[in-house]
Protein backbone atom coordinates (compact mmCIF):
# COMPACT_ATOMS: atom_id res chain seq x y z
CA UNK A 1 0.00 0.00 0.00
CA UNK A 2 3.18 2.64 0.88
CA UNK A 3 4.56 1.11 -1.89
CA UNK A 4 2.16 1.93 -4.19
CA UNK A 5 1.69 5.44 -3.23
CA UNK A 6 5.59 6.38 -2.90
CA UNK A 7 7.22 3.83 -5.61
CA UNK A 8 4.31 3.28 -8.09
CA UNK A 9 3.67 6.53 -9.87
CA UNK A 10 7.49 6.80 -11.07
CA UNK A 11 7.71 2.87 -12.18
CA UNK A 12 4.37 3.06 -13.74
CA UNK A 13 4.43 6.02 -15.65
CA UNK A 14 7.47 6.85 -18.07
CA UNK A 15 6.55 10.76 -18.51
CA UNK A 16 6.97 10.42 -14.29
CA UNK A 17 10.36 8.48 -14.08
CA UNK A 18 11.56 11.21 -17.04
CA UNK A 19 10.53 14.25 -14.58
CA UNK A 20 11.80 12.87 -11.80
CA UNK A 21 14.98 12.31 -13.81
CA UNK A 22 14.81 16.15 -14.71
CA UNK A 23 14.24 16.95 -11.49
CA UNK A 24 17.14 15.11 -10.18
CA UNK A 25 19.63 16.48 -12.54
CA UNK A 26 18.55 20.17 -11.86
CA UNK A 27 18.72 19.47 -8.29
CA UNK A 28 22.23 18.97 -8.76
CA UNK A 29 23.41 21.64 -10.69
CA UNK A 30 21.38 23.74 -8.31
CA UNK A 31 22.51 22.14 -5.14
CA UNK A 32 26.28 23.45 -6.93
CA UNK A 33 25.03 26.57 -8.21
CA UNK A 34 22.79 27.90 -5.32
CA UNK A 35 25.58 26.81 -2.91
CA UNK A 36 27.31 29.89 -4.10
CA UNK A 37 24.37 31.82 -4.42
CA UNK A 38 23.54 31.72 -1.17
CA UNK A 39 27.16 32.16 0.24
CA UNK A 40 28.18 34.95 -1.69
CA UNK A 41 24.41 37.13 -1.67
CA UNK A 42 23.67 37.00 -5.06
CA UNK A 43 19.79 36.42 -4.57
CA UNK A 44 18.67 38.95 -6.60
CA UNK A 45 21.23 38.54 -9.16
CA UNK A 46 19.68 34.89 -9.22
CA UNK A 47 16.49 35.54 -9.53
CA UNK A 48 16.72 38.70 -12.07
CA UNK A 49 18.17 36.12 -14.52
CA UNK A 50 15.55 33.44 -13.82
CA UNK A 51 13.38 36.13 -14.95
CA UNK A 52 15.02 38.29 -17.31
CA UNK A 53 15.42 34.92 -20.09
CA UNK A 54 11.40 35.20 -20.61
CA UNK A 55 11.80 37.67 -23.69
CA UNK A 56 14.47 35.69 -25.28
CA UNK A 57 12.08 32.71 -24.77
CA UNK A 58 8.82 34.28 -26.21
CA UNK A 59 11.21 35.08 -29.20
CA UNK A 60 12.95 32.60 -30.12
CA UNK A 61 8.91 30.90 -29.76
CA UNK A 62 8.08 33.62 -32.29
CA UNK A 63 10.80 32.52 -34.40
CA UNK A 64 10.22 29.34 -34.45
CA UNK A 65 13.82 28.84 -32.91
CA UNK A 66 13.71 26.66 -29.72
CA UNK A 67 13.07 27.92 -26.16
CA UNK A 68 16.21 27.06 -25.03
CA UNK A 69 18.33 29.28 -27.09
CA UNK A 70 16.22 32.76 -26.35
CA UNK A 71 16.70 31.72 -22.82
CA UNK A 72 20.42 31.68 -23.39
CA UNK A 73 20.45 35.01 -25.13
CA UNK A 74 17.98 36.35 -22.78
CA UNK A 75 20.31 35.36 -19.84
CA UNK A 76 23.48 36.52 -21.44
CA UNK A 77 22.12 40.10 -22.44
CA UNK A 78 20.94 40.34 -18.84
CA UNK A 79 24.89 39.50 -17.50
CA UNK A 80 25.98 42.09 -20.07
CA UNK A 81 23.32 44.59 -19.28
CA UNK A 82 24.13 44.47 -15.43
CA UNK A 83 27.68 45.12 -15.80
CA UNK A 84 27.14 47.92 -18.62
CA UNK A 85 25.26 50.01 -15.99
CA UNK A 86 26.81 49.54 -13.08
CA UNK A 87 30.37 50.79 -14.86
CA UNK A 88 28.20 53.57 -16.97
CA UNK A 89 26.55 54.89 -13.99
CA UNK A 90 27.18 55.46 -10.52
CA UNK A 91 24.26 53.45 -9.90
CA UNK A 92 24.69 50.22 -7.72
CA UNK A 93 24.22 46.75 -9.21
CA UNK A 94 21.06 45.70 -7.07
CA UNK A 95 19.64 49.25 -9.15
CA UNK A 96 21.15 47.66 -12.35
CA UNK A 97 20.23 44.12 -11.78
CA UNK A 98 16.34 45.84 -10.55
CA UNK A 99 16.00 48.05 -13.88
CA UNK A 100 16.76 45.15 -15.94
CA UNK A 101 14.43 42.56 -14.00
CA UNK A 102 11.34 44.15 -14.70
CA UNK A 103 12.55 45.55 -17.74
CA UNK A 104 12.74 42.00 -19.66
CA UNK A 105 10.11 40.41 -17.73
CA UNK A 106 7.86 43.08 -19.02
CA UNK A 107 9.48 43.02 -22.57
CA UNK A 108 8.51 39.36 -21.95
CA UNK A 109 4.73 39.85 -21.45
CA UNK A 110 4.01 42.19 -23.66
CA UNK A 111 5.34 39.65 -26.48
CA UNK A 112 3.62 37.11 -25.18
CA UNK A 113 0.64 39.30 -25.07
CA UNK A 114 0.85 40.31 -28.76
CA UNK A 115 0.85 36.94 -29.69
CA UNK A 116 -2.42 35.06 -29.55
CA UNK A 117 -0.63 32.15 -31.09
CA UNK A 118 1.61 30.86 -28.01
CA UNK A 119 0.01 33.29 -25.25
CA UNK A 120 -1.06 30.16 -23.50
CA UNK A 121 2.50 28.97 -23.42
CA UNK A 122 3.11 31.98 -20.59
CA UNK A 123 1.86 29.84 -18.08
CA UNK A 124 4.61 27.30 -19.20
CA UNK A 125 7.36 29.39 -19.69
CA UNK A 126 6.94 30.61 -16.27
CA UNK A 127 6.23 27.67 -14.35
CA UNK A 128 7.81 25.02 -16.44
CA UNK A 129 6.27 21.35 -17.81
CA UNK A 130 8.26 18.88 -16.06
CA UNK A 131 5.77 15.90 -16.94
CA UNK A 132 6.33 17.05 -20.58
CA UNK A 133 10.09 16.17 -21.05
CA UNK A 134 11.37 14.75 -23.53
CA UNK A 135 14.93 12.20 -23.21
CA UNK A 136 16.50 14.67 -25.75
CA UNK A 137 15.79 17.40 -22.95
CA UNK A 138 17.26 14.87 -20.23
CA UNK A 139 20.23 14.60 -22.19
CA UNK A 140 21.06 18.29 -22.57
CA UNK A 141 20.10 19.02 -18.75
CA UNK A 142 22.46 15.93 -18.18
CA UNK A 143 25.41 17.65 -20.53
CA UNK A 144 24.63 21.47 -18.54
CA UNK A 145 24.93 19.69 -14.86
CA UNK A 146 28.50 18.21 -15.91
CA UNK A 147 29.33 21.62 -17.26
CA UNK A 148 28.60 23.27 -14.40
CA UNK A 149 30.02 20.78 -11.76
CA UNK A 150 33.36 20.48 -13.83
CA UNK A 151 33.16 24.75 -13.36
CA UNK A 152 32.74 23.84 -9.93
CA UNK A 153 35.83 21.87 -9.24
CA UNK A 154 37.99 23.62 -11.65
CA UNK A 155 37.22 26.68 -10.08
CA UNK A 156 36.75 25.52 -6.77
CA UNK A 157 39.54 27.28 -5.03
CA UNK A 158 39.20 30.83 -6.91
CA UNK A 159 35.07 30.37 -6.04
CA UNK A 160 35.97 29.80 -2.15
CA UNK A 161 38.47 32.23 -2.05
CA UNK A 162 35.94 34.83 -3.63
CA UNK A 163 33.03 33.70 -0.93
CA UNK A 164 35.68 34.27 1.73
CA UNK A 165 36.89 37.98 0.33
CA UNK A 166 37.30 39.09 -3.17
CA UNK A 167 40.24 40.70 -1.94
CA UNK A 168 41.98 37.83 -1.14
CA UNK A 169 41.23 36.12 -3.90
CA UNK A 170 43.18 39.03 -6.06
CA UNK A 171 46.19 38.81 -3.76
CA UNK A 172 46.06 34.93 -4.41
CA UNK A 173 46.45 35.65 -8.20
CA UNK A 174 42.89 35.25 -8.97
CA UNK A 175 41.10 37.83 -10.49
CA UNK A 176 37.65 38.51 -8.53
CA UNK A 177 36.04 39.91 -11.92
CA UNK A 178 36.50 36.90 -14.14
CA UNK A 179 35.61 34.12 -11.52
CA UNK A 180 32.49 36.41 -10.97
CA UNK A 181 31.52 36.22 -14.46
CA UNK A 182 31.83 32.65 -14.81
CA UNK A 183 30.02 32.24 -11.24
CA UNK A 184 27.09 34.33 -13.71
CA UNK A 185 27.56 32.35 -16.59
CA UNK A 186 26.78 28.85 -14.27
CA UNK A 187 23.63 30.72 -13.14
CA UNK A 188 22.57 31.56 -16.20
CA UNK A 189 23.32 27.79 -17.72
CA UNK A 190 21.09 26.76 -15.02
CA UNK A 191 18.51 29.16 -15.81
CA UNK A 192 18.53 28.09 -18.80
CA UNK A 193 18.66 24.46 -19.08
CA UNK A 194 16.08 24.29 -16.08
CA UNK A 195 13.58 26.84 -17.40
CA UNK A 196 11.47 23.74 -19.21
CA UNK A 197 11.55 21.72 -16.31
CA UNK A 198 10.48 24.21 -13.37
CA UNK A 199 9.85 27.11 -15.46
CA UNK A 200 11.50 30.32 -15.03
CA UNK A 201 9.35 31.66 -12.02
CA UNK A 202 10.62 28.53 -10.04
CA UNK A 203 14.08 28.03 -10.86
CA UNK A 204 14.65 30.47 -8.67
CA UNK A 205 13.55 28.37 -5.55
CA UNK A 206 15.13 25.70 -6.38
CA UNK A 207 18.43 27.86 -6.86
CA UNK A 208 17.46 29.33 -3.08
CA UNK A 209 15.65 26.70 -0.98
CA UNK A 210 18.04 23.77 -0.99
CA UNK A 211 21.29 25.50 -0.77
CA UNK A 212 19.65 27.77 2.37
CA UNK A 213 18.41 24.78 3.65
CA UNK A 214 21.84 23.20 3.52
CA UNK A 215 23.58 26.33 5.21
CA UNK A 216 21.55 25.96 8.27
CA UNK A 217 23.54 22.84 9.23
CA UNK A 218 26.81 22.92 7.07
CA UNK A 219 30.20 23.07 8.32
CA UNK A 220 31.79 23.06 4.81
CA UNK A 221 30.93 24.21 1.20
CA UNK A 222 31.18 20.79 -0.42
CA UNK A 223 28.95 19.51 2.31
CA UNK A 224 26.55 22.30 1.71
CA UNK A 225 26.73 21.56 -1.94
CA UNK A 226 25.83 18.26 -1.51
CA UNK A 227 23.66 18.78 1.15
CA UNK A 228 21.69 21.15 -1.05
CA UNK A 229 21.50 19.11 -4.34
CA UNK A 230 20.06 15.57 -1.41
CA UNK A 231 17.60 18.35 -0.58
CA UNK A 232 16.20 19.37 -3.89
CA UNK A 233 16.03 15.92 -5.11
CA UNK A 234 14.12 15.19 -1.92
CA UNK A 235 11.81 18.35 -3.17
CA UNK A 236 11.85 17.18 -6.24
CA UNK A 237 10.88 13.79 -5.53
CA UNK A 238 7.93 15.11 -3.17
CA UNK A 239 6.64 17.20 -5.23
CA UNK A 240 6.06 15.03 -7.68
CA UNK A 241 4.29 12.65 -5.66
CA UNK A 242 2.12 15.31 -4.44
CA UNK A 243 1.42 16.35 -8.14
CA UNK A 244 0.41 12.86 -9.03
CA UNK A 245 -1.80 11.88 -5.94
CA UNK A 246 -3.55 15.68 -5.42
CA UNK A 247 -3.71 17.26 -8.53
CA UNK A 248 -0.93 19.86 -8.26
CA UNK A 249 1.42 21.65 -10.47
CA UNK A 250 4.34 19.90 -10.33
CA UNK A 251 6.36 23.04 -10.91
CA UNK A 252 4.81 24.30 -8.09
CA UNK A 253 4.65 21.41 -5.74
CA UNK A 254 8.29 21.09 -6.29
CA UNK A 255 9.02 24.56 -4.72
CA UNK A 256 6.74 24.60 -2.46
CA UNK A 257 8.33 21.42 -0.95
CA UNK A 258 11.92 23.08 -1.38
CA UNK A 259 10.38 26.11 0.70
CA UNK A 260 8.48 23.41 3.99
CA UNK A 261 11.84 21.75 3.85
CA UNK A 262 13.75 25.06 4.03
CA UNK A 263 10.93 26.11 7.54
CA UNK A 264 10.93 22.74 8.68
CA UNK A 265 14.77 22.57 9.12
CA UNK A 266 14.64 25.90 10.57
CA UNK A 267 12.51 24.78 13.06
CA UNK A 268 14.08 22.06 13.87
CA UNK A 269 17.58 23.83 13.95
CA UNK A 270 16.13 26.59 16.32
CA UNK A 271 15.18 24.01 18.49
CA UNK A 272 18.55 22.40 19.34
CA UNK A 273 20.87 23.69 21.30
CA UNK A 274 23.15 26.07 19.67
CA UNK A 275 26.63 24.44 19.14
CA UNK A 276 29.10 27.25 20.13
CA UNK A 277 33.06 26.98 19.24
CA UNK A 278 34.45 29.09 22.04
CA UNK A 279 37.01 26.84 23.47
CA UNK A 280 40.17 27.51 23.61
CA UNK A 281 39.39 31.32 24.03
CA UNK A 282 42.10 32.54 26.20
CA UNK A 283 44.98 29.98 24.33
CA UNK A 284 47.93 31.70 23.98
CA UNK A 285 50.63 30.94 21.90
CA UNK A 286 51.65 27.22 21.31
CA UNK A 287 55.07 28.10 20.02
CA UNK B 1 63.47 60.08 -0.91
CA UNK B 2 63.32 58.18 2.43
CA UNK B 3 65.37 55.47 2.73
CA UNK B 4 65.02 52.10 5.14
CA UNK B 5 68.10 50.42 4.33
CA UNK B 6 70.95 50.66 2.86
CA UNK B 7 70.81 51.59 -1.45
CA UNK B 8 72.89 47.97 -2.12
CA UNK B 9 70.08 46.18 -0.70
CA UNK B 10 67.19 44.20 -2.67
CA UNK B 11 64.55 46.28 -2.19
CA UNK B 12 60.92 44.54 -0.71
CA UNK B 13 59.36 47.34 -2.09
CA UNK B 14 60.09 50.47 -3.68
CA UNK B 15 58.57 53.30 -4.21
CA UNK B 16 59.22 56.77 -6.00
CA UNK B 17 57.17 59.93 -6.21
CA UNK B 18 54.07 57.84 -5.42
CA UNK B 19 50.16 58.94 -5.10
CA UNK B 20 47.51 56.65 -3.90
CA UNK B 21 43.97 57.04 -3.92
CA UNK B 22 40.66 55.91 -5.84
CA UNK B 23 39.32 56.21 -9.27
CA UNK B 24 42.25 58.33 -10.30
CA UNK B 25 41.81 60.90 -6.98
CA UNK B 26 44.40 61.29 -4.99
CA UNK B 27 44.28 60.59 -1.27
CA UNK B 28 48.45 60.56 -0.58
CA UNK B 29 50.49 61.70 -3.04
CA UNK B 30 54.44 61.79 -3.40
CA UNK B 31 55.18 58.48 -1.25
CA UNK B 32 58.72 57.48 -1.32
CA UNK B 33 60.36 55.35 0.89
CA UNK B 34 62.69 52.17 0.14
CA UNK B 35 61.68 49.32 2.33
CA UNK B 36 64.95 46.26 2.91
CA UNK B 37 63.83 42.65 3.89
CA UNK B 38 63.59 41.86 7.58
CA UNK B 39 62.35 45.39 8.22
CA UNK B 40 59.34 46.40 9.36
CA UNK B 41 57.22 49.87 8.67
CA UNK B 42 54.38 51.15 10.54
CA UNK B 43 51.96 53.07 8.47
CA UNK B 44 50.14 55.75 11.53
CA UNK B 45 47.34 58.21 11.28
CA UNK B 46 43.81 58.24 11.76
CA UNK B 47 40.60 57.38 10.21
CA UNK B 48 40.62 58.17 6.12
CA UNK B 49 44.22 59.21 6.64
CA UNK B 50 45.20 57.21 3.70
CA UNK B 51 47.25 54.23 5.20
CA UNK B 52 44.77 51.48 3.90
CA UNK B 53 44.60 53.58 0.85
CA UNK B 54 49.04 52.98 0.08
CA UNK B 55 48.58 49.11 1.91
CA UNK B 56 46.35 48.26 -1.02
CA UNK B 57 48.13 49.72 -3.59
CA UNK B 58 51.69 48.31 -2.04
CA UNK B 59 49.21 44.49 -2.13
CA UNK B 60 47.82 45.33 -6.17
CA UNK B 61 44.28 45.60 -5.29
CA UNK B 62 44.48 49.34 -5.95
CA UNK B 63 46.36 51.08 -8.91
CA UNK B 64 48.95 53.92 -8.36
CA UNK B 65 47.59 57.25 -9.22
CA UNK B 66 50.88 58.18 -10.36
CA UNK B 67 55.12 57.26 -9.66
CA UNK B 68 56.62 54.21 -9.64
CA UNK B 69 56.06 50.86 -6.64
CA UNK B 70 58.06 48.09 -7.30
CA UNK B 71 57.06 44.95 -4.91
CA UNK B 72 59.78 42.51 -4.54
CA UNK B 73 61.06 44.05 -7.92
CA UNK B 74 58.39 43.48 -10.15
CA UNK B 75 54.82 45.26 -10.34
CA UNK B 76 52.45 44.48 -7.63
CA UNK B 77 50.61 41.10 -7.67
CA UNK B 78 53.31 39.72 -9.92
CA UNK B 79 54.29 37.16 -7.28
CA UNK B 80 50.85 36.33 -5.43
CA UNK B 81 52.70 33.52 -3.66
CA UNK B 82 55.47 35.93 -2.16
CA UNK B 83 53.21 38.53 -0.56
CA UNK B 84 50.71 38.08 2.05
CA UNK B 85 47.38 40.25 2.92
CA UNK B 86 45.41 40.58 5.32
CA UNK B 87 42.55 43.20 5.47
CA UNK B 88 40.40 45.21 7.95
CA UNK B 89 36.99 43.70 7.07
CA UNK B 90 35.75 40.18 6.24
CA UNK B 91 32.14 41.65 6.09
CA UNK B 92 31.28 37.71 4.56
CA UNK B 93 32.96 35.14 6.76
CA UNK B 94 29.87 35.65 9.21
CA UNK B 95 28.01 33.04 7.70
CA UNK B 96 30.65 30.93 5.74
CA UNK B 97 30.41 27.47 6.32
CA UNK B 98 34.16 27.12 6.94
CA UNK B 99 36.68 25.59 9.59
CA UNK B 100 39.42 27.44 11.02
CA UNK B 101 41.62 24.92 9.34
CA UNK B 102 39.90 25.73 5.88
CA UNK B 103 40.48 29.56 6.27
CA UNK B 104 43.87 29.04 7.10
CA UNK B 105 45.00 26.41 4.22
CA UNK B 106 43.23 28.95 1.79
CA UNK B 107 46.38 30.91 2.20
CA UNK B 108 48.14 28.32 0.34
CA UNK B 109 46.32 28.28 -2.62
CA UNK B 110 48.40 31.55 -4.15
CA UNK B 111 51.12 29.40 -4.73
CA UNK B 112 49.46 26.39 -6.40
CA UNK B 113 46.89 27.98 -8.77
CA UNK B 114 44.23 26.11 -9.72
CA UNK B 115 45.53 22.55 -10.19
CA UNK B 116 48.36 22.44 -8.63
CA UNK B 117 48.22 19.87 -5.38
CA UNK B 118 48.28 21.08 -1.88
CA UNK B 119 51.73 19.32 -0.43
CA UNK B 120 52.88 18.01 2.72
CA UNK B 121 55.06 21.25 3.04
CA UNK B 122 51.75 23.40 2.77
CA UNK B 123 49.83 21.06 5.54
CA UNK B 124 53.23 21.39 7.90
CA UNK B 125 52.69 25.71 7.32
CA UNK B 126 49.14 25.86 7.57
CA UNK B 127 49.74 23.64 11.10
CA UNK B 128 52.65 26.09 12.09
CA UNK B 129 50.40 28.90 11.66
CA UNK B 130 47.48 27.97 14.14
CA UNK B 131 49.69 26.73 16.55
CA UNK B 132 51.80 29.99 16.54
CA UNK B 133 48.80 32.22 16.54
CA UNK B 134 47.09 29.94 19.16
CA UNK B 135 43.74 28.40 17.12
CA UNK B 136 45.46 25.12 16.19
CA UNK B 137 42.44 23.90 19.32
CA UNK B 138 39.91 25.82 16.97
CA UNK B 139 40.84 23.73 13.79
CA UNK B 140 37.89 22.23 12.92
CA UNK B 141 35.34 24.77 14.54
CA UNK B 142 33.08 26.48 12.74
CA UNK B 143 34.38 29.82 11.80
CA UNK B 144 30.95 31.44 12.20
CA UNK B 145 31.09 30.21 15.71
CA UNK B 146 34.16 32.36 17.23
CA UNK B 147 34.39 35.43 18.82
CA UNK B 148 35.74 38.34 17.28
CA UNK B 149 38.91 38.47 18.82
CA UNK B 150 39.54 34.34 17.88
CA UNK B 151 38.56 35.59 14.11
CA UNK B 152 41.36 38.04 13.99
CA UNK B 153 43.55 35.05 15.45
CA UNK B 154 42.30 33.02 12.48
CA UNK B 155 42.84 35.70 10.02
CA UNK B 156 46.57 36.23 11.10
CA UNK B 157 47.21 33.15 10.85
CA UNK B 158 46.35 32.52 7.39
CA UNK B 159 48.40 35.62 6.74
CA UNK B 160 51.41 34.16 8.25
CA UNK B 161 50.63 30.49 6.75
CA UNK B 162 51.31 31.94 3.02
CA UNK B 163 55.36 31.84 4.18
CA UNK B 164 55.48 35.04 2.27
CA UNK B 165 58.55 37.54 1.92
CA UNK B 166 56.20 40.43 1.88
CA UNK B 167 53.45 40.59 4.71
CA UNK B 168 50.93 43.79 4.95
CA UNK B 169 48.56 43.85 7.52
CA UNK B 170 45.78 46.20 8.43
CA UNK B 171 44.71 47.17 11.86
CA UNK B 172 45.99 43.43 12.79
CA UNK B 173 46.05 43.61 16.74
CA UNK B 174 42.33 44.90 16.77
CA UNK B 175 40.24 42.85 18.61
CA UNK B 176 42.98 41.13 20.21
CA UNK B 177 43.47 40.46 23.42
CA UNK B 178 46.84 41.38 25.41
CA UNK B 179 48.17 37.77 25.11
CA UNK B 180 47.56 37.58 21.49
CA UNK B 181 48.64 41.19 20.98
CA UNK B 182 51.96 40.01 22.63
CA UNK B 183 51.76 36.45 20.85
CA UNK B 184 51.17 38.40 16.97
CA UNK B 185 54.06 40.88 17.75
CA UNK B 186 56.32 37.92 18.50
CA UNK B 187 55.40 36.64 15.82
CA UNK B 188 56.28 39.83 13.31
CA UNK B 189 59.88 39.66 15.10
CA UNK B 190 60.32 36.76 14.53
CA UNK B 191 59.35 36.70 10.88
CA UNK B 192 61.42 39.88 10.36
CA UNK B 193 64.56 38.09 11.91
CA UNK B 194 64.29 35.49 8.84
CA UNK B 195 64.05 38.24 6.66
CA UNK B 196 60.76 38.53 6.04
CA UNK B 197 59.06 42.42 5.41
CA UNK B 198 56.18 43.38 6.83
CA UNK B 199 54.18 46.93 6.55
CA UNK B 200 51.79 47.50 9.39
CA UNK B 201 48.74 49.94 9.10
CA UNK B 202 47.91 50.90 12.30
CA UNK B 203 46.32 53.73 14.98
CA UNK B 204 48.78 52.55 17.76
CA UNK B 205 51.30 54.14 18.71
CA UNK B 206 52.80 51.90 20.51
CA UNK B 207 52.72 49.36 18.03
CA UNK B 208 54.41 51.45 15.68
CA UNK B 209 56.86 52.43 18.38
CA UNK B 210 58.33 48.36 18.06
CA UNK B 211 58.54 48.50 14.17
CA UNK B 212 61.70 49.72 12.84
CA UNK B 213 60.24 52.68 10.66
CA UNK B 214 57.34 54.45 10.33
CA UNK B 215 55.04 56.65 8.14
CA UNK B 216 52.80 59.44 9.86
CA UNK B 217 49.95 59.68 6.88
CA UNK B 218 46.65 62.46 7.55
CA UNK B 219 46.57 62.93 3.38
CA UNK B 220 49.97 63.33 3.07
CA UNK B 221 53.39 61.85 4.38
CA UNK B 222 53.78 63.86 7.89
CA UNK B 223 56.84 62.22 8.92
CA UNK B 224 58.77 59.16 7.82
CA UNK B 225 62.17 57.95 9.48
CA UNK B 226 63.03 55.40 12.08
CA UNK B 227 60.33 55.10 14.63
CA UNK B 228 61.95 56.56 17.48
CA UNK B 229 62.78 59.61 15.89
CA UNK B 230 59.36 60.34 13.48
CA UNK B 231 56.83 59.53 16.73
CA UNK B 232 57.71 62.95 17.99
CA UNK B 233 54.93 65.25 20.04
CA UNK B 234 54.65 67.46 17.17
CA UNK B 235 54.47 65.38 14.52
CA UNK B 236 51.65 63.37 16.19
CA UNK B 237 49.62 66.76 16.82
CA UNK B 238 50.04 67.24 12.77
CA UNK B 239 48.75 63.04 12.40
CA UNK B 240 45.90 63.17 14.74
CA UNK B 241 45.55 66.80 15.75
CA UNK B 242 46.02 65.99 19.45
CA UNK B 243 48.53 67.28 21.69
CA UNK B 244 50.05 64.53 23.93
CA UNK B 245 53.09 63.69 25.48
CA UNK B 246 55.21 60.55 23.88
CA UNK B 247 57.50 59.20 26.41
CA UNK B 248 58.89 56.13 27.50
CA UNK B 249 57.36 54.11 25.00
CA UNK B 250 53.51 55.77 25.88
CA UNK B 251 51.39 58.17 24.36
CA UNK B 252 49.47 60.11 26.81
CA UNK B 253 46.80 62.19 25.77
CA UNK B 254 46.69 65.68 27.40
CA UNK B 255 44.33 67.82 24.98
CA UNK B 256 42.74 68.19 21.75
CA UNK B 257 44.48 71.12 19.59
CA UNK B 258 42.73 72.79 16.63
CA UNK B 259 44.30 74.06 13.71
CA UNK B 260 46.43 71.25 13.68
CA UNK B 261 47.36 71.55 10.03
CA UNK B 262 49.90 74.31 10.75
CA UNK B 263 52.50 72.24 11.84
CA UNK B 264 55.01 70.00 10.13
CA UNK B 265 56.02 67.49 10.63
CA UNK B 266 59.73 66.04 10.06
CA UNK B 267 59.61 64.55 6.50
Amino acid sequence: MIMDFLITPFSSNAFLLNALLAGMLVSIACGIVGTFVVLRGLAFIGDALAHGVLPGVAIAMLLGLPGMLGAAVGALGMIFGIGFITRRSNLSSDTAIGLLFVGMLALGVAIVSRSHAFSGDLVRILFGEILGIRTSELVIQLVATLVIAALAVVCYRPFLLLCFSPEQAEVSGFSPRRYHAIMLVMIALTVVVSFRTVGTLLVFGMLLAPAASAALFSRKITTMVLTASGIGACSVYLGLLASYHYNIAAGAAITLAASALFFGLLTIKQLLPAPRARHGASQGAAS
Amino acid sequence: MNRIEAPGQPAAVEAVGLCVGYQGETVVADIGFRLAPGKVLALVGSNGSGKTTLLKTVAGLLPAVSGSLEVLGARPLASPGKVSYMGQFHPSSFMLPLRVHDVVRMARFAAHGLFGRMTAEDERAVREAMAVMGVRDLAEAPLNGLSGGQRQRVFLAQAFARDADLILLDEPAANLDATARATYRRCVRELTAAGRSVIVATHDIDEAAECDWTMLLAHRVVAFGPSAEVLTQSALLATFGIVGKYQEGGIVIVEREHGHDDCQGSH
